[in-house]
């Protein structure tokens, strides 16, 4: 079985940043692998691990900075890597779900796993709807919120638990080839080791621009414009004590006594 | 006249409430061109459910009798069929688990674009402005796309429709085609039950990522004790077995009222929020002034957990 996964570098924010336009200003932002993804990946490379799985592949789209976070999945036993990027992505603001859509399906088409595994959502745009949106376009099967995997394959089929609200948990069978977007808590995803580090520098990262997966540049302008960012409004007036460690536990500790807690 | 398709959310026999909160979005939009409100109510006890559903604003509601759980194979060829049928401007579903496994792929089948994830709406009957959070609710964002649209609305931000209305209610006979039905729903399972319900806590002291190792847990565990407190989390500390499930506080864990919440090092995350608003009063200790939890909280102290627990530990010892 080829298993793909879907790795998506996001954006992470300081706790204190400035808002520019409609975007943060690029000082107060760093880079990290999505949290959801980290999860997809260690499914697949245990899947592998299993000798379920033959060959795991990642697909990024993202410029060349974001290989440090592809070889981040390649260090933790992926085999290859795809990369999707062109010039006429770099003034995008806001990648929507129906440009991912078009350049994952080319590249899923391309590659033609019997398994995609994706990000419940990107912890930066929080979309949530990439895979299934995928998954349509290319007739595949599919299941959103995955937390639970059978590794057995029964019937070319995917016996799967979705993590509903409250604690309900629905077992679902799916048919392959499909797409599970992957929650979190469904494994624990290693660190990569030395060895793979190193590893990951030799393994195969192939770079894409639209054309070589014959996507036209007009299938990446986005249907959905960013008009304005700014910082929400507190719904609180929310008291904040000042002063040392001490006092302000001391405040704290007052209010607690007088709600009656610990007496 | 911009006409609204709204799908409504039931689970086990049970609208969800988002259902009703549905219903206020749709009419909201609807009313500011002066469209109708369409409900769509998909399998399970579809008569019952209409019967409920009709309430004040409501044009129309179509009932799909077709099965008795959510499949999202059906919902999605109901909803793209309802559309064909009913040419609405805006398809609205809820941003719940089982609208994110329909609402993308409804979206891309009728090749109309998708927003998730809303808090509010606005047209005029040409653009739709969506307004919704990125990064975990650092921001918010607003967002414009033009003519035809799927979106998705965030549970608890609209208040629920009440009030009977006299809407039509119709069988809306689908053509659900079987042989495209490719996953089949088995069962459903509870988790996390076990020794502590913290649902019952009065005061809960409940600890997030900040507290970066397993190793660290106990520094919460012994205020916890010197409070007399029940110990509950954020997600990820569950996600790293550092707790068991039954400690989670959110969407998908455990909602929770307790008197007092102290959320240590919890970032305030909408499906962490969506478990702990309603505690009447929320303390927040994080070193992020900017936190989401500063948000909703009632008093914070923006300070290092590792300085301030021991010494509000010390306090009660
Ligand atoms: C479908 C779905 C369902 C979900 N269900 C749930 C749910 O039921 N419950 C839930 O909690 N989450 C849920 N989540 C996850 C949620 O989106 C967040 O990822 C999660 O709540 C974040 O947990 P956190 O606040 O502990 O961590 P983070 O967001 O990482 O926040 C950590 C916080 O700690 C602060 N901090 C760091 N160091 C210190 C320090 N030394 N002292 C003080 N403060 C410090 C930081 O400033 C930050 O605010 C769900 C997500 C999805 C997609």
């Amino acid at each position: 079985m080829k298993i793909l996964v879907t790795v998506k570098e996001v954006a992470t924010v300081e706790d204190e940043f400035e808002i520019e336009g409609t975007a943060i200003a690029d000082q107060y932002l760093g880079a990290d692998l999505n949290e959801w993804d980290d999860y997809a990946i260690e499914e697949a490379v245990q899947l592998q691990e299993a000798g379920v799985a033959d060959e795991v592949v990642t697909v990024t789209i993202g410029p060349e900075e974001c290989e440090q976070t592809i070889r981040q999945a390649l260090a933790k036993g992926a085999d290859r890597a795809v990369r999707v990027w062109d010039d006429s992505l770099e003034g995008v603001d806001l990648l929507d779900v129906g440009a991912k859509t078009e350049l994952l399906s080319a590249v899923i088409e391309e590659e033609d796993p019997d398994l995609v595994l994706t990000g419940v959502q990107a912890g930066d745009d929080s979309f949530g709807a990439t895979g299934v949106s995928v998954a349509e376009n290319l007739g595949y099967q599919w299941g959103a919120v995955v937390n639970h995997l059978e590794h057995g394959f029964d019937d070319d089929a995917a016996s799967v638990r979705r993590e509903l609200e409250g604690g309900v948990e629905e077992l679902t069978e799916i048919e392959l080839p499909a797409v599970l977007t992957i929650q979190t808590g469904i494994n624990e995803p290693r660190y990569a080791s030395l060895r793979g580090i190193r590893q990951a520098q030799r393994k195969e990262l192939d770079v894409k621009a639209l054309a070589d997966i014959g996507v036209d540049e007009s299938a990446i302008d986005a249907d959905l414009e960013l008009t304005d960012m700014y910082e929400p409004e507190s719904e609180s007036d929310v008291t904040t004590w000042e002063g040392s460690a001490e006092e302000t536990a001391g405040e704290l500790a007052e209010l607690l006594r007088d709600k009656g807690v610990a007496q | 006249m911009t006409d609204i398709l709204a799908v409504t959310d039931h689970r086990r026999g049970e609208l969800r409430d988002v259902s009703y909160e549905i219903i206020t979005a749709g009419r909201q939009l609807a009313n500011e061109t002066g469209g109708d409100l369409h409900l769509a109510v998909i399998s399970g006890t579809v008569d019952e459910f209409a019967e409920k559903l009709n309430r004040e604003g409501v044009d129309a509601i179509h009932t799909v009798d077709y099965g008795e759980e959510f499949n999202h194979d059906v919902y999605t060829q109901a909803i793209t069929q309802l559309y064909d049928e009913l040419a609405p401007q805006y398809v609205l579903a809820p941003n719940s688990v089982n609208g994110l496994d329909y609402a993308p792929a409804v979206a891309t089948r009728l090749d109309l674009p998708i927003v998730t994830d809303t808090i509010d709406l606005a047209t005029d009957g040409e653009t739709l402005i969506a307004t919704r959070e990125m990064y975990g609710g650092k921001v918010e964002t607003t967002t414009e796309l033009e003519g035809s649209a799927v979106a998705t609305i965030r549970s608890a931000e609209w208040p629920q429709t009440e009030g009977t209305g006299d809407a039509a209610i119709e069988a809306f006979d689908a053509a659900i085609d079987e042989d495209a039905i490719g996953s089949t729903v088995n069962g459903f399972e509870e988790v996390g039950g076990g020794d502590v319900d913290i649902s019952e806590a009065d005061v809960l002291v409940s600890v997030g990522r900040g507290i970066e190792e397993e190793d660290n847990l106990p520094l919460i565990e012994e205020l916890a004790d010197a409070l007399g407190a029940t110990l509950s989390s954020s997600r990820p500390i569950v996600d790293n077995g550092w707790l068991p499930k039954n400690r989670q506080v959110g969407q998908s864990g455990k909602v929770v009222t307790p008197d007092v919440y102290i959320a240590i090092g919890i970032s305030g995350a909408v499906q962490h929020v969506a478990g702990m608003k309603g505690s009447d009063t929320i303390v927040a200790i994080n070193t992020d002034p900017n936190a989401p939890i500063m948000d909703i909280a009632d008093y914070a102290i923006v300070d290092d957990l590792f300085d301030i627990v021991p010494a509000l530990t010390e306090e009660f010892q």
